[in-house]
């Protein structure tokens, strides 16, 4: 614990996480499904990224581990299963998005300027935690909701939910930094597990619709 | 005490890691013996919780009076489940029946689990982190059958729930960001610690912290709006699945709420916490009445009923007073075995008949002459009516509300409820009591006794699926009227204690 983090490090960690929510929105109008998975990987190195620069403007040593953990599930692993997928079932534009890329670009906006204001009107100074890249971190969970929804195609959902989690992986690296490496590395795994069962349950869609868009999944209702 | 927890974390996860390596004829075995063992270990626990408040080991898990009750419902519903399975899948004899098998009690047990976990747990992370292996876990059961609509259930599933799931993260970071400024930047997400300093957290960030923990959790809870999921994982998902998800996951979820609740109210006062419940409740409560009341699918019907009593839960939190809670952990123990027995009730009908249509299920108590009738009870306990838990605890929850004393949301629920009790009640038994069109003689006298109905054009014998089916079914009949009769003096004691932990204004 070291007190008082100078303004310049939360500088760098705002740019950071602003670096993430470009991606986002980056994915969000990504017509390839492929283009969406490497902008994961690339939003994921960012994230690995915000990791070291807390872990060494803070001293905590525990979080270079997160770091390289973080780096090698989200960077490496999460997109090779997903290219592997998308290899096999050689699809490679996305579903049709339900709303133009302008439209959708300027809903991604409406909630992330909406997410940005309602963190910041908590009005909670701790001299300890940067509040900016919490509303940021929050901006991107919402960018990533945007982006499930208006997505019809299982790969892109997907890839929502996994940077929604790296949303989430923002907040707590600037905010729970300190919770213990057990805990933060029970996070991760358990993230390899999701990944593991939205792979099986991506392939047996795919095996039984031959199509990975959604639109065949209405069926059930009432 | 402590051994005891450790074996109940550990023993459920060896069984089903075993379950994957051993013929499948020894899993059916394996894993009623596990689910009775996690039973009584639960039991067990009951007297020293009532006596010394709380029971650890070492620091990472920890019970008091509310988690065993949670433990209870569980371990119990873990070990009629198994018991029914064993009855329920005709696994062939091939390779396919096999590989089957071996998922299916791999993933039962790994899903009790983890189930078992989340109220052993002290650390609030590590409880989201149980919450989550619940959900992949169980998503995986939901597509195991494979067919096209099982697929589109375990999706709609898998990822609504996980983006819920998300949102509690969130709830889980801002609590720990809510506790930095009376911990500093370093400590462990523990409720009891977080209880202890909580009347000093920025009550802002932890009205946000509630609301988003409700949100989140509440999507696994299946409270209304985020309840999308559940209907179609419910119904679509083999009977034992659905049994579990109904009567235990919604009721972990609901466990996790429980936690942010005492944690919020202690650092806000409860009155916020109990309205955002109430505004779920009453929406959860009237909108599955209505989907009651024109349900034609058995096991969506059930699902509906489901989240008619998460919604009831909710409204009993909501009340705020001693007398309600002690109802709302009533409710969900006999919640766990009125679902559990009704879900084994519908796979056994689906298997005889092979349809959920209810229209189809003419004479399900001629056919089937004891899980038939035992489903009708498990429906009439769901509708609360005496003499089977369910009754007690609605009756417990709506006196809380009456000496809150918050009149109007106590006629509602009860107006509501009675709606729920119509469409459950008239919807079953129209069907189940009923004799088939086919069979113009049973149909004058009514289903007399011995007589077999046919459904529709579908000629069914008379008789049951299978003894353990009964055995099963027999089980949740018994802990219904157990706890609507006479709740056991421990049992009492431990209600009282939990519902003290949970807080009162008086």
């Amino acid at each position: 614990m070291t007190g008082h983090v100078p303004s310049a490090t939360a500088g760098t960690e705002d740019v950071v996480a602003v670096v993430v929510l470009l991606t986002e929105f980056a994915m969000l109008r990504a017509p390839l499904l492929r283009s969406q998975v490497r902008l994961y990987a690339l939003q994921s190195l960012a994230v690995s990224v915000l990791a070291v620069v807390v872990a060494a403007t803070r001293h905590e040593a525990d979080v270079y581990a997160l770091a390289g953990l973080s780096f090698a599930l989200k960077v490496v692993i999460v997109p090779s299963v997903m290219t592997r997928l998308l290899r096999d079932v050689e699809v490679d534009l996305a579903g049709s998005a339900k709303l133009g890329v302008a439209s959708s670009t300027l809903v991604a906006l409406g909630v992330s300027v909406f997410g940005f204001f309602a963190i910041g009107s908590l009005h909670v100074h701790s001299s300890l935690l940067p509040s900016t890249t919490l509303a940021v971190a929050s901006a991107v969970v919402l960018v990533a909701f945007v982006l499930i929804v208006l997505r019809s195609d299982v790969v892109s959902q997907a890839m929502g939910f996994f940077s929604l989690e790296n949303g989430v992986s923002i907040a707590s690296l600037v905010v729970a930094a300190g919770l213990p490496l057990v805990v933060e590395t029970t996070f991760l795994f358990d993230l390899l597990v999701a990944v593991v069962a939205f792979g099986i349950i991506m392939r047996v869609h795919h095996g039984r619709s031959k199509t990975l868009s959604t639109d065949e999944l209405d069926r059930l209702r009432g | 005490m402590g051994a005891v927890l450790v074996v109940l974390v550990v023993l459920p996860f060896l069984v089903g890691a075993l379950s994957y390596a051993v013929p499948v004829a020894a899993s059916k075995v394996l894993a009623p013996v596990s689910g009775a063992a996690a039973f009584a270990l639960s039991i067990a626990l009951v007297p020293s919780v009532v006596s010394r408040g709380h029971v650890t080991a070492g620091s990472e898990l920890r019970v008091d009076a509310l988690s065993v009750v949670f433990l209870l419902a569980t371990s119990f519903l873990y070990f009629a489940t198994a018991v029914f399975s064993a009855g329920y899948l005709h696994l062939g004899r091939d390779a396919a029946g096999t590989r089957y098998g071996r998922r299916f009690y791999a993933g039962l047990n790994v899903f009790c689990w983890a189930m078992l976990a989340a109220p052993l747990v002290s650390d609030l992370a590590l409880l989201w982190v149980a919450i989550e292996v619940t959900t992949v876990v169980s998503a995986l059961l939901v597509a195991i059958d494979g067919t096209q609509s099982a697929t589109e259930a375990a999706w709609k599933y898998i990822l609504i729930a996980s983006m819920g799931l998300g949102i509690a993260l969130l709830a889980t970071i801002l609590l720990y960001y809510a506790g930095t400024s009376v911990f500093g930047a370093g400590y462990e997400l523990s409720y009891v610690k977080m209880l202890a300093g909580a009347h000093r957290f920025p009550a802002p960030v932890m009205r946000l912290t509630f609301v988003l923990a409700v949100l989140g959790y509440g999507t696994k809870m299946g409270l209304v709006p985020v309840h999308t999921w559940l209907p179609d994982a419910h119904s679509e998902a083999p009977s034992p699945i659905s049994a579990l998800l109904s009567g235990a996951l919604l009721a972990t979820s609901f466990y996790a709420i429980l936690r942010y609740f005492q944690v919020t109210a202690a650092a806000t006062g409860s009155t916020f916490p109990r309205n955002v419940l109430l505004v779920f409740g009453l929406a959860s409560l009237a909108l599955a009445a209505l989907y009651l009341l024109r349900q034609r699918d058995m096991k969506r019907m059930l699902a509906y009923s489901s989240v008619e009593h998460m919604g009831i839960l909710a409204i009993g939190m909501s009340f705020g007073v001693t007398l309600a809670f002690v109802g709302v952990l009533l409710h969900v123990l006999a919640h766990a075995a009125a679902k559990g027995t009704a879900f084994f009730g519908a796979g056994s009908v689906v298997a005889k008949f092979g349809t959920k249509d209810m229209a189809a299920l003419r004479g399900g108590v001629g056919a089937l002459p004891w899980s038939g009738s035992m489903l009708v009870a498990a429906v009439l306990a769901l509708s609360a009516l005496p003499p089977f838990g369910l009754f007690r605890s609605e009756f417990l929850i709506v006196s809380g509300g009456l000496s809150d004393p918050r009149y109007g949301v106590a006629a509602v629920l009860v107006g509501l409820a009675m709606v729920s009790f119509l469409g459950l009640s008239w919807s079953t038994t129209q069907t189940m009591l009923t004799a088939g069109p086919a069979d113009p003689e049973a149909a004058a006298v009514g289903v007399a006794a011995g007589r077999v109905a046919t459904g529709g054009s579908r000629a069914v014998t008379k008789g049951e699926v299978s003894p353990w089916i009964v055995v099963a079914m027999a089980l949740g009949i018994a802990a219904l009227l157990l706890l609507g009769v006479h709740v056991p003096a421990d049992l009492s004691r431990l209600l009282d204690h939990a519902a003290h932990e949970l807080g009162s204004r008086r």
